[in-house]
């Protein structure tokens, strides 16, 4: 199948998933109460005016706010009130935080991630380091399921984010350089006992911190075991892409890299290609989640392919429902790939107008 | 377009992250900044020893005649400069054309740091008080007097996170050079222009390259060079200063808050001094942390006050090229508004009054379209205690104190350079003993005349080197 038609056949899926979704959502078998209760202040509806996902924009934009505190019972879908929850926070430093439910999304978006991933270097049955935040994040139980998906066992460290970005606002940052060092303290505690650790996820920040501590002690990522990488944040730029690849990790050990939080799930990197000179771009997990590039003085307008915008999001799972969610990041769109044949976003950064505000942590 | 790349213990990197470097009234692009990442530097830092052994292959001595050498090519010569080369007047020129600094005291400060570097021999002499070179270098050697000394480096490499308002301050860190220690210099992001110099100047110089890296980036550059480097000096506000008080890794550089008293038995001759005051304020657009800020006397305050603001008060901004130009462009957006508004605020209170407004025939803050300068402000304080009594602001600015001549070392706190024009022997002792005070002029010195034989916010010997025992023959019994 040529490139056009892939795009066109996804596109096909896409409103067709679309129309799936919002029909389970706004049905009063299958719907949570925040979207049923939401629905009155709709002046359409939408069982009968959304037959496609451009018809998502006639929703107004979701606001994360909605996420700060309960009942949580209210986001979960009538269809699923007797199933498991999970209760994932999304960020937010102080106050009430943002928080998501979960049923199984955490383990299908990492399961649909695994195909993604290279078997050399991230081999079935290999184990895992989850150099992450711990604590009531999604990420943990997220990469420790990837590692268990893949016959692994993932082994995890304690790292409150929430502590260091407090150390590092009120300026103590001798505290925050120590407290990094007690999360590598735990990190090569674990790759020293003999755990047989071949891939990791981590963040920019503290894959440095790793491969430094083992530099210094005449050793390496390489030589420590690890074989393949996934790493995630907006620090992760082509120059620190390039760094990593050519000076911290060496041409035996694979890194790539993921954009994703708590709402959407996780899109992956376009495979490496030299001739791209490290430009990252990422692509949602279609038809789950949606990234668009948008003007950032009109969210309902995609801009042309190679222009700056707002990136915008849309999760439709059985279990979230979210019509567009305007990000904290910027980025370039780029065009579909053969791999993933939709658009995708490059050159992801905060957006320029929060970035001055932002405090970035150690992970 | 002019590229700068990155330099690595004297190699040149070209990074994929790069920043414009604009010209300050109409943005245009003069170069491209190529910027190194934080784990980049670390990286790098891991083996500084390498850029100190890169000055050992040269002896103390070999270094200083490089650095008289380094001053003539800093000066005059046509050096490499990224994937161009540059010329002193190019130099100049493209240094006021992205700070706002005029050209003339672009050049003023060229020649400043040419004077350190040709007298660099002279200068060691002084701060090392004689201490012949090659114990440092070899870090043990018998004195003259027949007493074993030794020191030892504190540091492999000498960290440097650089402002941009004042190239003046490279002056601080080039001893570094022929005291064999090696650079990890953070250049200000508009003002890279002075330490590349120097660089491509010592180079052709002969001191090995591998004893410098330039590393133009993000604060977390400057993060990762004070976190790796055993010494490093940065340049900052007072909260910067507050942050690293009392850690002895980091030689701060905040405001001067410097300072002229004039004692009880000379104020009354006030119109004498009228020519220091003045300079002290002005010189170099006031953007130094050694130009005075306050003017200290117990009487005829008022009138110093209107003498200085009826010299003062004209000044106007002028071309960058004009030669006459005596001020600088404020070129971060909001700043010189922000120093405005504190002015404004400061004036509320009923001890402060302005009294350069009669003279100046216009507003203070002159808005450009992509910058803004600030004009000559004197204020009449009568309160010691008023906040606008001890304040700092990066342009010609002064506030003249009412205070008894017994009150001021109480009320002037923290005071980098003091002039003191006085001859009262007992006030004078009181004042080299106030260790509020750093550099101490006694008698009719602008703040801004610095003699280089002196120390300077401490001395750069005792920072980068420390005196311990030695022995290679047993002592004497006792």
């Amino acid at each position: 199948m040529d490139l056009t038609t892939a795009v066109a056949r996804q596109r096909e899926l896409l409103d067709e998933h679309t129309r799936e979704h919002v029909r389970w959502h706004f049905s009063e078998e299958t719907g949570s109460d925040f979207w049923l209760e939401k629905k009155k202040e709709f002046d359409f509806d939408p069982l009968t005016d959304i037959n496609g996902f451009d018809d998502l924009k006639k929703f107004p934009l979701f606001e994360d706010d909605w996420l700060r505190g309960g009942p949580m019972r209210r986001w979960v879908p009538r269809a699923q009130q007797d199933r498991p929850i999970y209760v994932f926070e999304t960020g937010g430093t102080t106050g009430i935080p943002k928080s998501r439910v979960v049923v199984e999304d955490h383990w299908i978006d990492y399961e649909l991630f695994s195909d993604t991933l290279p078997d050399e270097f991230f081999p079935r049955g290999a184990n895992w380091l989850m150099l992450g935040p711990s604590g009531p994040r999604r990420l943990r139980l997220a990469v420790e399921h990837l590692a268990q998906h893949r016959g692994g066992i993932c082994f995890c460290v304690d790292l409150d984010p929430r502590w260091v970005v407090r150390l590092l606002r009120k300026g103590r940052t001798e505290e925050a350089k120590e407290y990094s060092r007690h999360v590598i303290d735990q990190a090569m505690t674990i790759l020293s006992a003999g755990n047989e650790i071949q891939c990791m996820f981590t963040t920019p920040k503290l894959l440095e911190a790793l491969a430094m501590r083992l530099l210094d002690e005449g050793s390496s990522i390489e030589e420590s075991g690890i074989r393949g990488i996934f790493c995630g944040g907006t620090e992760f730029t082509p120059q620190w892409y390039r760094f990593a690849r050519e000076e911290l990790l060496g041409p035996n050990v694979y890194i790539t890299p993921t954009y994703g939080n708590t709402l959407m799930g996780l899109a992956c990197g376009k495979p490496f290609d030299p001739a791209d000179n490290y430009k990252i771009t990422y692509y949602a997990p279609q038809p789950r989640a949606v990234i668009e590039v948008v003007d950032f003085d009109d969210h309902t307008k995609i801009v042309d392919y190679g222009s700056t915008g707002r990136v915008k999001l849309y999760t439709m799972t059985k279990e979230f429902f979210v019509p567009g969610f305007l990000e904290r990041d910027e980025g370039e769109r780029e065009r579909p790939h053969e791999k993933f044949p939709w658009d995708g976003v490059s050159g992801v950064r905060p957006y320029h107008v929060f970035a001055k505000t932002t405090t970035v942590g150690v992970y | 377009m002019l590229e700068i790349p990155v330099v690595r213990q004297g190699r040149p990197y070209e990074s994929l992250d790069k920043t414009d470097v604009v010209h300050f009234e109409t943005g245009e692009v003069l170069a491209q900044m190529h910027q190194a990442n934080a784990g980049l530097v670390r990286m790098d830092l891991r083996r500084s020893r390498a850029s100190r052994d890169a000055l050992r292959q040269l002896r103390p001595e070999d270094l200083i005649a490089c650095c008289e050498k380094a001053a003539d090519l800093f000066l005059s010569a046509r050096l490499p400069l990224g994937n161009g080369t540059q010329d002193a007047d190019d130099f100049c020129r493209i240094q006021s054309a992205t700070t706002g600094l005029p050209l003339n005291m672009a050049r003023a400060n060229m020649n400043k740091i040419a004077f350190v570097l040709k007298n660099m021999g002279a200068i060691l002499e002084a701060l090392t008080r004689g201490l012949p070179l090659d114990i440092l270098a070899r870090g043990y050697g018998m004195e003259e007097r027949g007493v074993m000394l030794s020191y030892q480096a504190t540091t492999d490499v000498l960290g440097l996170v650089l402002p941009s308002n004042s190239p003046g301050v490279h002056t601080l860190w080039l001893p570094a050079v022929p005291l064999q220690i090696g650079l990890a210099l953070k250049p200000g992001s508009s003002e890279p222009w002075t330490p590349l110099r120097l660089y491509e100047a010592f180079a052709e110089a002969g001191v090995p390259r591998e004893a410098f890296s330039v590393y133009p980036g993000p604060h977390d550059v400057g993060n990762a060079i004070v976190e790796q480097c055993n010494r490093s000096m940065i340049f900052g506000g007072t909260q910067t200063v507050e942050q690293y008080a009392g850690n002895p890794r980091v030689q701060v550089h905040g405001p001067g808050f410097s300072k002229i008293l004039l004692g009880d038995d000379m104020v009354d001759q006030w119109e004498d001094c009228l020519d220091i005051l003045e300079q002290s304020i002005l010189v170099n657009g006031g953007r130094s942390c050694i130009n005075a800020s306050g003017i200290w006397a117990s009487r005829h305050t008022e009138e110093i006050a209107d003498a200085l603001s009826r010299r003062l008060g004209p000044v106007d901004v002028l071309p960058a090229a004009d030669e006459k130009a005596a001020l600088a462009a404020f070129t971060i957006d909001g700043a010189a508004q922000a120093m405005n508004t504190m002015i404004e605020d400061g004036l509320r209170s009923s001890a402060v009054t302005e009294a350069t407004d009669r003279y100046r025939d216009g507003n203070r803050l002159v808005e450009g379209e992509r910058c803004a300068w600030l004009r000559p402000t004197i204020l009449h304080v009568s309160d010691p205690t008023d906040a606008m009594a001890n304040t700092e602001f990066m342009f010609p600015f002064a506030s003249v104190v009412r205070c008894p001549q017994n009150q001021m070392l109480r009320h002037m706190g923290s005071t980098l350079v003091c002039t003191a024009i006085t001859q009262d022997e007992a006030w004078i002792q009181e004042l080299c003993d106030a260790r509020s005070i750093d550099r101490l002029n006694i008698g009719p010195i602008p703040t801004c005349a610095l003699n280089w034989l002196q120390p300077h916010e401490g001395n750069i010997i005792e920072f980068l080197y420390r005196n311990r025992a030695f022995q290679n023959t047993l002592p004497p019994s006792h």
